[in-house]
Order: structure tokens, then sequence, then C-alpha cells
């Protein structure tokens, strides 16, 4: 997938070339404002860039909805749908017949930790299994990309570090591409092959850094050399960029 | 023992503002959580009943001994008799029937046709945004005072009332609708665009299901509204309905017969009442499906 957008009159983005080869877990990061967001929402067709395109599989997909999955920080489960009725809504939207759905999604919901949850509205459920359900509705509409905007930004630290692990599995069962917006350095190193630095004013990706350690992680990966040498790295892009903005 | 010790102090030290402040402290009277026993059902029930026995009575009574004029005010034994001869021999039924079926049609077009004129504002901001300000007259204009227009475009007959109780009806809906609409979450309807949605799907799976509780919430609002229309209606010209019958009754000094009619309405307003009540549960229930 090969992105490029160069918006002119507010400049929220600097132009922005981001490849991202099948299959892999990428991470962006950055401060808050830097055009994550308004990435995402041109990949997944919500906005209209003011140059530039959008090529999946080599393929023109610019301004185009429906074509990846896009995960936003809250998890916008319907209320009035049991938590099995909201995971097949992409389904449902793209036109496969409700008993279908309902049939393919069952056993997802019980292998990924909601059984039990299926028939009950999403109001009795914690925020660690909203989440949970967010991120089947977005794996269950079937496409090969995936979006998460901050999916774990409102959970606590705890159930944080289960869903990461959680994520892992999904992914590797699943092969997806995902691209995943965080503010949290940890997280984007544990989680991808790859870490986007962004800056901001204008938006921009300062470096891309390779995670080269090996999967499947263990939690304490987060402590060996290689990674908080990634970290420090990161670190000193972030504060960098920091500065650069407050001079501007 | 400590707090007796600090007083000690204090009086030791001769800091008597901070003495004075001690001794209102103990002396205050411990203030607990007030605390209100529920009455048994049974007891509520009957002081209900009472009021009403007592009321009444007072009422006879005072007719009775002249201390309020019982031409004016009637008294309960006569309007007692007046309503027993009302359901053996008058138009009870007719008139029950057709201020029934004036609110309840009326109550019906109105609701339906706002809440879908609320819900059509969601496919076009521009349309909304022009239509709005008529609206917005429609609401603050006194629709009553049309009425007399209103009878004399749709005759005497029941037509004419339906269409005042549902005119008073129509905005309320339209109003309490198109607040629902404008409350959709934004998010929400960008998450349905990434899963490739079309407006028509975005529409019914998500604006119709959202906005419904707010459209059931005017239900009871609205069928006092109609009842409302549809009386002020038979005042203005009738040949039947209850509210005919109180105007009537009150022209020739038979204020008994105001006293039976007004009863019997209310006796029906809270019938509607109850069965919209019923009604809104139900669909809160079905909205969760």
């Amino acid at each position: 997938m090969a992105f490029h957008t160069a918006n002119g009159a507010f400049a929220a983005l600097a132009p922005v070339a981001l490849t991202i080869e099948q299959g892999r877990f990428v991470s962006i990061i950055g401060p808050s404002g830097c055009g994550k967001s308004t990435i995402f929402n041109i990949i997944a067709g919500l906005q209209e860039p003011s140059g530039g395109q959008v090529l999946i599989d080599g393929t023109a997909a610019t301004g185009t909805i429906g074509r990846v999955g896009y995960m936003l920080q809250k998890d916008l489960l319907l209320p009035w749908r049991t938590v099995l009725d909201n995971v097949v809504l992409g389904m449902e939207i793209q036109g496969v017949p409700l008993h279908a759905a309902r049939e393919r999604a069952l056993p997802l919901l019980h292998r990924y930790g909601l059984s039990g949850f299926e028939y009950l509205y999403p109001n009795a459920l914690s925020g660690g299994m909203r989440q949970r359900a967010a991120l089947l509705r977005t794996l269950l509409f079937d496409t090969d990309i995936i979006l998460l905007d901050e999916p774990f930004g409102a959970l606590d630290a705890q159930t944080k570090l289960q869903m990461q692990e959680w994520l892992l599995g999904l992914w590797s069962d699943f092969g997806k591409t995902v691209v995943f917006v965080t503010h949290d350095i940890e997280e984007a190193i544990y989680l991808s092959d790859e870490v986007h630095v962004m800056a901001t004013r204008p938006g921009r990706i300062v470096e891309t850094i390779a995670v080269p350690i090996a999967r499947p992680r263990a939690r304490n990966a987060t402590l060996t050399p290689e990674f908080v040498a990634i970290k420090q790295r990161c670190l000193t892009l972030l504060t960098a960029g920091a500065d650069l903005g407050e001079a501007a | 023992m400590t707090v007796q010790e600090t007083s000690r102090v204090g009086s030791a030290l001769k800091l008597p503002h901070a003495e004075q402040e001690k001794i209102t402290r103990r002396q205050k009277p411990a203030r607990r959580l007030p605390a209100q026993k529920d009455w048994p059902l049974w007891a509520i029930f009957t002081a209900q009943i009472g009021i009403f026995i007592g009321l009444t009575a007072l009422w006879q009574l005072a007719a009775d001994t002249g201390v309020i004029d019982g031409f004016f005010w009637s008294r309960p034994s006569a309007i007692y008799a007046t309503l027993v001869k009302f359901f053996s021999d008058g138009d009870a039924w007719i008139d029950i029937s057709f201020t029934f079926r004036a609110t309840i049609i009326g109550f019906l077009i109105g609701t339906i046709f706002g809440s879908l004129l609320g819900l059509s504002f969601w496919w076009s901001r521009n349309y909304a945004a022009i239509v709005q300000p008529y609206v917005i007259c429609f609401e603050t204009l006194p629709k009553l005072a049309l009425a007399p227009l209103v009878i004399l475009v749709f005759g005497l007959g029941l037509a004419s009332k339906i269409a005042i109780a549902a005119a008073l009806t129509l905005v309320v809906s339209t109003l309490t609708t198109y607040a629902g609409v404008k409350a959709v979450d934004p998010d929400q309807e960008r998450l349905f665009y990434s899963l490739g949605a079309s407006r028509y799907q975005v529409f019914r799976k998500l604006v119709v299901p959202f906005c419904l509780p707010w459209t059931i919430s005017v239900l009871r609002i609205n069928i006092g509204l109609a009842l409302t229309g549809a009386v002020v209606g038979e005042f203005i010209a009738a040949e039947h309905g209850l509210g005919r019958q109180i105007l009537y009754a009150g022209q020739t000094y038979d204020i008994a017969l105001v006293w039976v009619a007004v009863l019997v309405l209310s006796t029906l307003a809270v019938f509607m009442y109850a069965a919209v009540s019923w009604l809104e549960s139900l669909l809160r229930k079905g909205v969760r499906q």
C-alpha cells in the first residue's frame, strides 16, 4: 500500500509518503494534532486529500469508502443492538444475509473472549470487552487492511496490556495488515514491525524505525537493551519535534 | 476525655473565642440523615379515596346550606343524577366516540407525519436550513387561533377536529425528532461510512433507531395536545362531541351537565394516557431488540 498526500491551503499535513507492506503491523506515533487521524481519514476515504493519492494493492483508492476496516478510539457500539449484532454490522452493510453473518461471527466471539456476552447489550460490558467487540466488528468486515486509531487509549493500564496480547493473537491468526495509531511509545514498539514517528506543524513523518525484535515477543522484551534503544530514539524524535513546534 | 482536656487547655490559655466555639460545638445536637418512612400502598390509597369523599361531601354540604350558590356550582348529587341520565338516555356514547376518534386520528396523523418530517431533515442540511424557519414559525403560531378558519375549510364534521389535533401534535413531533437527528454522533456516521454504507443504510440502521426514543418520548405530550385540539374544535362548531356538550350545557346553565362532560372527558383522557404509556413501554422494549 502506498500513500501520498500534500494538503495545500491549511498544510495540516506536509507531503507524506507512507508505504506499508502487506501483513505487517505498523504503528504511527506523534504528538496531538500532527495529523495522524487525518491520514487515517484519507486512507479510509472519509476525507478528500487536497493532493496526492491512496493506493491499495497498486490500485487507486483515493476517496473510496469500505476498502479498509477503521476503528476509532470510541467503540461506537450501537446501544440498541446485541454484541453479536454489533459485530456483524460491517457484513450486514456489505449485504451478507443476517443469519449467515451471525453464523460466521459466533465462533469468533467464542474464540476471542466474548462467549457469554453475545446476546448482551453493550452497556452491560466493561470497557475492555466493548473494545474487543468493536475490534471484532472491524476484523469481520472483510478487508485486508485495518486502521486502529488509539483503540486502547481509554483503557486502564492492566486491561491495556491484556488487550495488546489479545490483538497480537488476532493479528497472527488473521494475517491482516494493521496500521495502529497510539500515544504510547512502548505500546507502539511492542506491537509493531515498524514505527513511524510524526512531527507537528506541518504534520509529517520524520523517521521510520524498524523493530527487529523476533516474534512472538515476551512481555519482558520491553526491558531488553534493543527495545530501550528504540524507545530512546522515539523519545528523542518526539521531544525534538515538540521543541521545534514551540519555537515555530 | 480528650474533649474535656482540650477545653481545659483552651480556658487555661484564656482564649475566650476558642472556648466559646468548643462549647457550641459540643452542645450542637447530633443531626441525623432525614429518613422518611414509606406508607403501605393501602394507606396511600385510603388517603386518596378519603380526600375525594371528603371534598365531595364538603361541596354537597356547602351547596345545601347555601354557603356556595348551588345554581352556579351545582352539587354532587345533581351531577350524579345527570351522569346517570347522560348515559341512560343521552347521546353519551356518540359524543365520547366522536371526541375519541378525533383525538386518536389527529394524534396518529400529527405524530407520524411530524416524526417523518423531523427525520427528513437528516437527508439534506440545506433543505433543513431552508425549512427550519417555517417550522419554528408554525411552532410559535398559536394554532388554536386558526381553528375558526380550519372549521370553515374542513367543515363541521370530524375532519376539522382531526386537523386541529394533528396541527397541535405535528410540530412537537417534528421538532423533537429533529433534535434527535441533530444528536446523532458524527463519529458513528463516520464508522458506518468507513464500512462502506450507503446514505440509505446509515439512515435506516443508525438515524431511525437512534431517533426513536426521541419520537417515543413525545407520545404522552401529544395525546394531551390532540385531546385539547379536538375539544377546542368542538367548542367552535360541531354537531357532536364532549366539547360541544360542555359548551351547550354552559350556555343553557345546565352546570351539572358541564361537570358530567368534564368528568367523562377526564376519564377518557386518563384512559388514552394510560394506553399511550403502555404503547411507549412496548416501543421502548422494541427499540432494544
